[in-house]
């Protein structure tokens, strides 16, 4: 699963530097954008059947690969 | 008396807030100290026109009605698409026949807060419908409606935060610590405001006068400047007395005229209002547009989508062709931005030059402050449309 979501960011963010490093800051590095988080949720939702709604969680909650992670973790 | 505006409200208010600074640092719950403060305030600003409390009264009954029945539909019945329309509808139903009436001229019963307190309860029907909500309060419900800092202009509160801060009991140190941040966002609200936003007020005066070109030019940066420092102003004002009563108030503004681009602009501009149309507009509206495919790619579908939200946006300070163009601009803005920003080899290359940046901050500020200038009115007036 972790895979498969951090494919799916490398993808998204256009950068594999996600794939190498869990804990950087998407925000801060300029690496997700609105858009970029839609097709996220829209991803999580096709491939692993998670649905995270657009305003549950904050951004700050979600601006690492691991907190995603772990964000779906705990929905599965 | 105005909230956040007048002398007589900030004398009482300076009042008002040592009560609750007693609170705080003893460590006792503010929420019934909080609401008695609102009803107060809001009791001396509705005095003038006393039938417009009374339909403030019956606005929050209503959307409570709206927000039980649909909680309870949707635990017996499950989600029901049709049940969500028809509700959101209705919950938005006093606010846009008071912008038609008010398009039309026609006088009618409003009250203030109208506009900002439609988001709120939109936002928890939502909310119900995503399933994030399950249940709810009234007390709380009314508070997070009526919350006085906020209740005029906002910043726009989430309901799940807003009723954490309300609840909860701050240890006397953490207490201290956010009345103190609370105090500093007073000050530097009121150097904004009323000094700051004042002399910018100036200006749009003097330079109001003429018809000339260059004066229309120097109208539209004093404007813009103006514009800021009265809303952040005001905005750093509701926040900080929101601090003193426990709540932390979303900050609405940080650093917009530094933006290198019109998507980080409105990431730094009106931060509660355009974060919910990006929440409840925007992103629904990709994810669905995504998951069925109604483009062929997902770049035309952003452009839609942006000029949707940005339109809605406009619409939503009035129905005035001023705000829709000024809606349409920078949705319009936006979605060009994002094609360029994903097309263009020219950006790639260069996007982390410093020479490229100043030109794109310095392109982002003139287009920012050309925005204002049709929100203003007076772009309309100057071509002849109005």
């Amino acid at each position: 699963m972790e895979e498969i979501i951090l494919k799916m960011l490398a993808d998204i963010c256009g950068d594999e530097i996600v794939m190498e490093d869990a804990d950087i800051n998407l925000l801060e590095n300029d690496l997700m954008d609105s858009l970029d988080y839609t097709e996220l949720l829209v991803g999580i939702e096709e491939k692993l059947g998670v649905i995270i709604a657009p305003s549950e969680l904050t951004r700050e909650e979600m601006k690492t690969p691991n907190r995603i992670i772990s964000q779906v973790k705990a929905r599965m | 008396m105005q909230i956040l505006s007048d002398f007589y409200f900030f004398v009482l208010a300076a009042a008002a807030v040592i009560p609750a600074l007693v609170l705080g640092a003893k460590e006792k719950s503010l929420k019934y100290y909080t609401f008695a403060v609102t009803v107060m305030f809001l009791g001396l600003a509705m005095k003038s026109a006393p039938e417009t409390a009374v339909f403030m009264a019956g606005y929050c009954a209503y959307q409570y009605i709206l927000i039980r029945a649909f909680l309870r539909i949707t635990k017996i019945k499950g989600r029901r698409k049709g049940v969500y329309r028809i509700c959101i509808l209705l919950s938005l139903l006093p606010l846009i026949l008071n912008k038609v009436f008010a398009a039309f001229e026609i006088s009618v019963p409003g009250f203030i807060g109208i506009s900002y307190m439609s988001f709120k309860s939109v936002q928890m029907l939502i909310e119900i419908y995503d399933g994030i909500i399950g249940k709810t309060d009234f007390f709380e419900f009314l508070n997070f409606l009526i919350f006085f800092p906020t209740v005029v202009s906002g910043p726009i509160d989430r309901s799940r935060r807003f009723g954490d801060d309300f609840n909860r009991i701050l240890p006397r140190k953490e207490y201290l610590d956010l009345a103190g941040r609370g105090l500093f966002k007073i000050c530097l609200g009121i150097l904004y405001k009323f000094t700051l936003g004042a002399a910018a007020y100036q200006a749009v005066v003097w330079t109001g006068k003429e018809d000339a070109l260059i004066w229309n030019v120097l109208y539209m940066y004093s404007y813009g400047v103006y514009l800021f420092f009265d809303f952040a102003g005001y905005s750093l004002m509701a926040a900080g007395l929101g601090y003193i009563f426990g709540i932390e108030v979303p900050d609405n503004f940080n650093k917009p005229f530094i933006s290198r681009d019109i998507k980080e602009f409105w990431d730094r501009w009106h931060i509660s209002l355009s974060h919910w149309f990006r929440d409840f507009v925007f992103t629904r509206f990709m994810m669905n547009a995504i998951r069925n495919k109604w483009f062929d790619s997902r770049l035309s579908a952003a452009a839609c989508g942006f000029i949707i939200n940005m339109g809605l946006m406009g619409v939503w300070h009035g129905i005035d062709i001023s705000y829709i163009i000024y809606g349409l601009y920078h949705g319009t803005i936006l979605a060009l931005t994002e094609v360029y920003q994903k097309k263009s080899m020219f950006y790639k290359k260069h996007k982390k030059e410093k020479l490229y940046i100043a030109a794109s901050w310095f392109v982002t500020f003139n287009l920012v402050m050309f925005g204002f200038f049709i929100f203003s009115g007076r772009f309309i007036r100057l071509i002849g449309l109005n």
